[in-house]
């Protein structure tokens, strides 16, 4: 049902040069640790999503939106704003008609900025985005119970490079759609 | 400018020593003080490894050095390399001041059986102190974040090495963002923020066995881990409901929480002052990101710190207190500033167009950076007085947010 992702933890010494021959022991042996979680939100990887842009979510259970807004998910910024323009208002809107009528669906807001600042004031500006299209979507009707907000500031770019280019297609907040 | 002698000899060192590692760190002395000490540095007796090279190689990266044949040289390091029949290594080692013929260090040091560069850092660090008469931290740690891969498609790498980039170990691995790396006064812990859980935690990492604790998991942002200088205490920035960030400081032992600031604005990228008295803190209360001081307790009133230009974020103290670094933005560059905290004065002491996160050596003589260079992350250190700018290069990957560790006992 849930995919998952397994974040490996390795674990290895640091005090190799150390002293102690305690410590050198510590230091000569590896120890392995692997921790699983679930991938609640059912995706384990951003391209898969992109790969197939309409159908969201989890093997046996794909979210398909309608084809208005099959391949609009994504809200893109200005530098250093929030701001949403009319047209980013009206692409709202429509996704709010549909999410009021699919009771059974829920939305992931992601908020990411492009790479100029520092990374974790950046993680505040991608949280602003974030909130400006979940207040937006909550005044078109969406209960804000079924919208969740996550920053990832800088650290997860669209696209790697460093124009103008690059950066306007990496100051986005994303949508992710999810079952409830 | 540094001379054609030492460029020769770091080079040579770098080719010796350079290892095919993950994000392997090469250092490249950039510029360096005009009047660097000359000292001579013999290879030890029957060293099986190059244990000389590596107290040659700290000295001179250090800039205040330059490395040269004995009969050019003020100073002379010999050393002897014995195996104990434990397994350990010993290496006896002299500085004598040449001019004077005086013994200046007489020592011995043993180390585990790996040891052998760690060795070497800690006699470096002596002559370095008994020369200059002001402590180095040639050995201790940094933790990176190193990345690779095109995006949308990377992986992160949380990463510990000695502070030459040398004996690099990947302590975590993952397919979703990590971020803020951050030592415990110890050096035991790193505190750094995880998303594998496709939202932002707060984890604990004890370096040695990966034993690996969950701090916070709050709903929306959990970011900027900063431990409190008696290490029982971590500042850290949490979001409200409404997307609010505000610095917050959460007990280690007991998971208590205080709100430490209330405002709309992004309150974020806490440090603690070394007394433990203060937190200096990123706010864009006043418009844009500016620096704030603020007392570590519930209802205490922020004061302004920064005050040229019009972005000036991610503070760090001097080990002193006195020095506060922090990125400041001037026609679009982001670079490493550092300002007086007594008299206010604020100079520019890196050049990139793309500088952050800087942070401390434990002596407080030098400042470990991130870079961009032709579209790769690397690292940077510059000297606190900016004489002294040097460039560490990953081998692969993107590398980022350094995090120079403690001195070790």
């Amino acid at each position: 049902m849930f995919k998952q992702f397994a974040v490996m933890v390795v674990a290895t010494a640091f005090l190799a040069a150390c002293s102690s021959p305690k410590k050198t022991s510590d230091a000569d042996s590896m120890v392995g640790q692997t921790e699983t979680r679930d991938d609640v939100t059912a995706r384990a990887d951003t391209s898969d999503d992109a790969a197939s842009a309409g159908a969201v979510g989890d093997v046996g259970s794909t979210v398909v939106l309608p084809a208005e807004l099959a391949n609009r998910l994504v809200i893109y910024f200005p530098f250093d704003s929030d701001a949403l323009s009319a047209a980013d208002l009206e692409l709202l809107a429509q996704h709010a008609r549909f999410l009021n009528g699919r009771a059974d669906l829920n939305l992931r807001l992601e908020g990411h900025t492009d790479e100029r600042g520092t990374r974790e004031y950046n993680i505040g500006l991608g949280e602003r985005r974030a909130q400006a299209v979940r207040r937006a979507l909550a005044l078109q009707g969406v209960a804000e119970s079924r919208l969740a907000t996550v920053s990832y500031g800088e650290e997860r770019p669209a696209m790697s490079g460093a124009s103008e280019e690059v950066f306007a297609q990496n100051r986005r907040v994303e949508l992710v759609y999810g079952i409830r | 400018m540094i001379n054609t002698a030492v460029r020769l000899c770091l080079l040579l060192m770098a080719l010796l020593v350079a290892v095919p590692s993950e994000a392997q760190l090469k250092i490249d002395i950039t510029s360096g003080v005009t009047d660097p000490i000359p000292i001579s540095i013999q290879p030890f007796d029957a060293d099986p490894q190059t244990s000389a090279q590596v107290v040659s190689a700290d000295l001179a990266r250090s800039g205040r050095f330059v490395v040269r044949e004995s009969r050019r040289a003020d100073y002379l390091v010999t050393g002897r390399y014995s195996p104990l029949s434990d397994g350990r290594l010993q290496i006896d080692y002299e500085l004598t001041n040449l001019l004077t013929g005086q013994k200046l260090l007489r020592e011995r040091i043993t180390a585990g059986p790996q040891a052998w560069r760690n060795a070497a850092h800690r006699i470096a660090d002596k002559v370095y102190e008994r020369i200059l008469g002001v402590r180095s931290s040639f050995a201790t740690r940094i933790a990176y974040v190193s990345v690779e891969g095109r995006a949308p498609e990377q992986r992160y790498r949380l990463i510990v090495a000695d502070a030459d980039g040398e004996n690099s170990r990947v302590i975590l691995e993952s397919r979703q963002p990590l971020m803020s790396p951050t030592w415990s006064p110890d050096g035991e812990w790193l505190a750094y923020v995880s998303f594998e859980s496709r939202s932002a935690a707060v984890y604990l990492q004890r370096v040695r066995t990966a034993e690996r604790r969950r701090i916070s998991a709050r709903a929306g942002v959990n970011n900027a881990p900063a431990w409190s200088p008696d290490g029982t205490r971590l500042a850290l920035t949490l979001s409200s409901p409404s997307g609010n960030l505000d610095v917050h400081i959460l007990e280690v032992a007991s998971g208590a929480l205080t709100r430490l600031t209330e405002h709309p604005a992004i309150d974020t990228e806490p440090a603690w002052a070394p007394d433990g008295r203060s937190i200096f803190f990123t706010s864009d209360r006043g418009g844009g990101p500016q620096i704030y001081q603020i007392e570590p307790r519930a209802g205490a009133t922020p004061r302004r710190v920064s005050f040229s230009g019009n972005y000036n974020a991610r503070p760090r103290i001097s080990p002193d207190g006195r020095q506060l670094a922090f990125i400041t933005r001037e026609g679009g560059l982001y670079r490493v500033a550092i300002q007086d905290l007594g008299n206010g004065s604020v100079r520019v002491l890196s050049n990139g167009p793309q500088d952050e996160s800087p942070g401390f050596s434990p002596d407080g003589g030098t400042l470990i950076y991130a870079a961009r260079e032709r579209g790769q992350g690397v690292l940077a250190t510059v000297s606190a007085d900016g004489l002294i700018l040097q460039r560490l290069k990953a081998d692969r990957g993107d590398v980022r947010e350094p995090a120079w560790g403690p001195f070790l006992p």
